[in-house]
């Protein structure tokens, strides 16, 4: 069965036509084509696919696109503002946190998604205080609440670092 | 042009780097292929070993959008000489579980996956025959293993040694099937226009993936192009042609209009190879310093049905360390399995795991450091050759890992050390990879502008190949970084043989330098050393290995240290650091040579403690076929880990003294990580991965 959505995707309005099995995913990949998440398992496995679903990172594999008609997508490519990088573009590039790169705008979503839970003063499970209101980003951490984006060349050592530099700028390291 | 510092050995970020963090960068199937893309799903055998007995695709084929329905009954043949797998849809038979038996081409990738459900098929089928075993009575031994060793080396008397030697070990060690994957699934986009075929594909070098295309097709070289500038990890699995390439290229025939076929996860188990499980025996006799006096290194691995992969596991047995008798052995067995393939450091990587945790062994027998064991057994010349090394550095590896992962003083008793709850422990592996080089050629183009085109079908599959090869390029032709255009990943461009076995840059770079050599004596002979304003084109080639290759013993080593945490109520394995040294020849971009030692070894601990495709003996397939049940290191299983390299200059491995990174870092990281493993825990797990529920056994209480 096909519905008609519009979808907003990295500041763009985007009205099409889907399948009610189509996942956000394969909407932005087949349907629109707008790349920048990868598709690693399609089941929820691998992080590839992350997005930022109104600011919460989320395994877009694992949302159907009708349910998501009226939020705002953000994908690694439009965390960018133009030709001008996101903090975690360049700390990616500064660490070398990747080798294919094919996780790695999975990587950079999640990384985003991590900062704001962090500002937000979320715990995660090796946080040892619950109920500080603020959370120190550390190493263990960063390694922790990554965990779920899987990278095959296994760049981890390099991504840990990436991601605690923009959290240490952010103010959610300390 | 200028002169000015060399670019080779800086740490130049990585050109494609910008793209790849934003997702810009097109992998296979976010190339456009200038009209809609219509979808393949396959339906696979459920069955090992069989026939298809009845194959009904009438439903599918009436479902709306969906455009075929290819079978054995209606594909187009294929031309003759097809390699194992490859011929897709020939026929009835079924020979390893997950076979391609039907396909389906639909307007679109859900109508195309619900209509594989419709599909009717009946096969029948014998019992599947897939465990293996050292004593089946079917073992045999190939003609040669993978990359051309001999099967068996022997050299003196191994069993008269061991018999007299002061200090044994006889261990049987053993490493589980494998998977590739590879975050990027394989993924094949194809498009006819009239009898010219173009595939957008991913693989390790388009010029492999061409010569089955026109053999399966009955093409010319012209006829036939594939495209694959970006590609999302490989690891082996993209090495070779799979069915994918064939059933997209076939099924975009049959359509007339393009077609994608991405596998899904679960199909990667079974139609893009994996590594063999292994069974080793490895018997070592030392005298009462420790010297050894035999090695013996015996294989039981295995294979398909339809193809023959001989994994080399114990040619890294033949190179590492010096003893007057020696032996090792490699037998096989024909299992109704997927066809194995090449998984990052076929041979060295479970061939060291037996070796190196062996020598762990042996250190504790005759109470000697693990680390001034392996000091007092390096060979001055190979082994097995008899011939010089071109470099080794093996001993300094040794000393600075030793140095930097502060080695010294270590109590060498097993099971001693506790921090609270975890038991913690130190281990040391060697590690080591050969140096070649393959055949390449290369064209460059001198614009009159003062920028170059640098062109050759190279891959990057995560390697940094795109900067560290304009790197070369610059340097060998005295630019700036930014007057080089290269161009790679495409089987248009000059023939090269692909990623693999760590020859890329050694044989990639070499044809750049050799041919930038040709275009300086060209404008010195021709124009006066300068430009001219109309341009030049120049093509060059290596024609293949080192012509110092048969007389000189050519490999990259390296030393890991880790230690190692383990739960002494729940098993649970922590990496928190290690230490990882090389001596791999010219380094020839830091930034991203780092990555690729970091990743090799991460992967090892990937393998030492995750890794393992477990197969149901009674229904024949992988039960754990996906990224939930098949476990890979994630990020919280990786702790601080150290890299580092020794400056190594070698005058015999080819043009630039490159050795090759892509598959050292794995090898003997296992072993490092087991041997850590039994330091903490006095247990000593011999069959990988060294999961929580081995602790219980191993205590006797599982």
């Amino acid at each position: 069965m096909d519905t008609e959505i519009t979808l907003r995707v990295d500041g763009g309005t985007h009205p099409l036509t889907v399948d009610t099995r189509t996942t956000l995913l394969d909407a932005l990949r087949e349907r629109l084509r707008i790349t920048s998440p990868k598709k690693g398992c399609d089941h929820g496995q691998c992080g590839a696919c992350t997005v930022l679903l109104d600011g919460r990172r989320v395994n877009s594999c694992l949302v159907l696109a009708v349910t998501v008609d009226d939020a705002e997508v953000t994908t690694s490519d439009g965390l960018a503002e133009g030709d001008r990088e996101h903090p975690l573009h360049r700390a990616f590039l500064d660490n070398d946190a990747f080798q294919c790169g094919y996780c790695t705008p999975g990587q950079v979503c999640s990384a985003a998604g991590v900062l704001a839970e962090a500002r937000a003063g979320w715990p995660s499970t090796v946080t040892d205080d619950l109920t500080a209101a603020d959370v120190d980003l550390t190493d263990d951490e960063i390694r922790d609440r990554m965990s779920g984006n899987l990278c095959r060349c296994a760049a981890y050592a390099h991504i840990v670092p990436a991601v605690a530099a923009v959290a240490e700028a952010e103010g959610v390291r300390r | 042009m200028t002169t000015m510092d060399r670019l080779i050995g800086a740490g130049v970020e990585r050109l494609d780097g910008p793209a790849k963090v934003r997702g810009t960068a097109p992998y296979a199937y976010e190339q456009d292929p200038g009209e809609p893309i219509c979808h393949v799903a396959v339906v696979q055998s459920t069955v090992n070993h069989g026939r298809i007995t009845r194959l009904d695709p009438a439903a599918a084929e009436a479902m709306p959008g969906v455009l075929a329905v290819l079978t054995p009954a209606n594909a187009p043949r294929l031309g003759e000489g097809l390699a194992s797998d490859l011929p897709v849809l020939q026929s009835l038979d079924v020979h390893y579980q997950g076979q391609i038996v039907a396909a389906v081409v639909a307007e679109s990738s859900e109508i195309a996956k619900a209509a594989v459900g419709a599909v009717v098929v009946e096969y029948s089928a014998a019992e599947p025959d897939v465990a293996l075993s050292a004593d089946r009575p079917d073992l045999y031994a190939p003609e040669q293993l993978m990359a051309g060793f001999d099967t068996d080396s022997v050299i003196g008397d191994v069993d008269g040694a061991l018999a007299t030697a002061a200090a044994t070990v006889d261990a049987t060690y053993s490493t589980p099937t494998q998977h590739n994957n590879p975050i990027e699934m394989h993924t094949s986009m194809a498009r006819w226009d009239e009898d010219r075929l173009t595939l957008w594909d991913a693989n390790q070098g388009p010029h492999n993936i061409v010569n089955d295309l026109m053999t399966a097709f009955g093409l010319e070289r012209g006829q036939v192009r594939v495209i694959s500038p970006y590609v999302g990890g490989a690891f082996g699995s993209k090495a070779f042609t799979h069915p994918n390439q064939i059933l997209a290229a076939m099924a975009a025939k049959v359509v007339g209009r393009t077609v994608v076929f991405e596998l899904t996860r679960q199909q990667m188990f079974s139609l893009v190879g994996h590594r063999t499980p292994t069974i080793q025996r490895v018997r070592l006799g030392a005298d009462a310093e420790g010297r050894l006096t035999a090695i013996s290194h015996e294989v039981v691995e295995h294979t398909s049905r339809i193809n023959e992969f001989a994994e080399q596991t114990a040619t890294a047995t033949r190179v590492l360390y010096a003893a007057p008798h020696r032996r090792t052995t490699h037998r096989l067995a024909r299992l109704d399995v997927p066809p194995p393939t090449i998984m990052r450091a076929p041979g060295e990587t479970p061939g060291l795991f037996a070796l190196e945790s062996a020598m762990d062994e042996l250190a504790h027998a005759a109470g000697i450091d693990p680390v001034e064991l392996r000091i007092r057994n390096e060979p001055e010349r190979d082994p097995e050759r008899d011939v010089p090394w071109s470099s080794r550095n093996l001993v300094a590896c040794l000393r600075t890992g030793a140095e930097r992962f502060g080695w010294a003083g270590r109590d060498l008793r097993p099971g001693v050390r506790e921090d609270g709850r975890w038991l913690v422990g130190t281990g040391v592996a060697s590690a080591t990879y050969p140096a070649r080089r393959r055949k390449a050629e290369c064209r460059i183009t001198g614009h009159g502008d003062g920028r170059w085109t640098v062109e050759i079908d190279g891959s990057d599959i995560g390697t940094g190949a795109w900067t560290a090869l304009t790197q070369i390029a610059a340097d060998a032709l005295g630019v700036e970084l930014g007057a080089i255009e290269l161009r790679i990943g495409d089987s248009d461009l000059p023939f090269a043989g692909g990623a693999g076995g760590s020859t890329g840059l050694a044989s990639w770079g070499s044809a750049i330098v050799l041919t930038a050599r040709d275009v300086r004596r060209e404008l010195d002979e021709r124009w006066g050393g300068q430009l001219p304003a109309d341009g030049v084109v120049v093509k060059g080639e290596v024609p293949g290995p080192s012509p110092h290759a048969q007389d000189w013993s050519m490999h990259a080593f390296g030393a890991h240290f880790v230690e190692v945490r383990v739960d002494r109520d729940t098993g649970e394995v922590r990496l928190p650091r290690a230490s990882s040294v090389y001596a791999a020849g010219t380094i020839v971009n830091a930034r991203t040579a780092r990555s690729q030692f970091l990743g090799g070894f991460s992967m090892g601990v990937s393998m030492a403690l995750h890794e393992e495709s477990v197969v149901d003996e009674r229904f024949g397939h992988y039960v754990n076929h996906d990224l939930a049940e098949y476990h890979v290191a994630t990020n919280a299983d990786i702790g601080d880990i150290d890299i580092h390299w020794l400056e190594e200059h070698d005058a015999y491995v080819n043009e630039l003294g490159i050795k090759g990174i892509g598959e050292i870092g794995i090898t003997g990281a296992a072993a490092a990580v087991a041997n850590a493993y039994w330091h903490a825990t006095g247990l000593r797990v011999r069959d990988l991965p060294i999961t929580p529920d081995k602790y219980f056994r191993e205590l006797g209480l599982g």
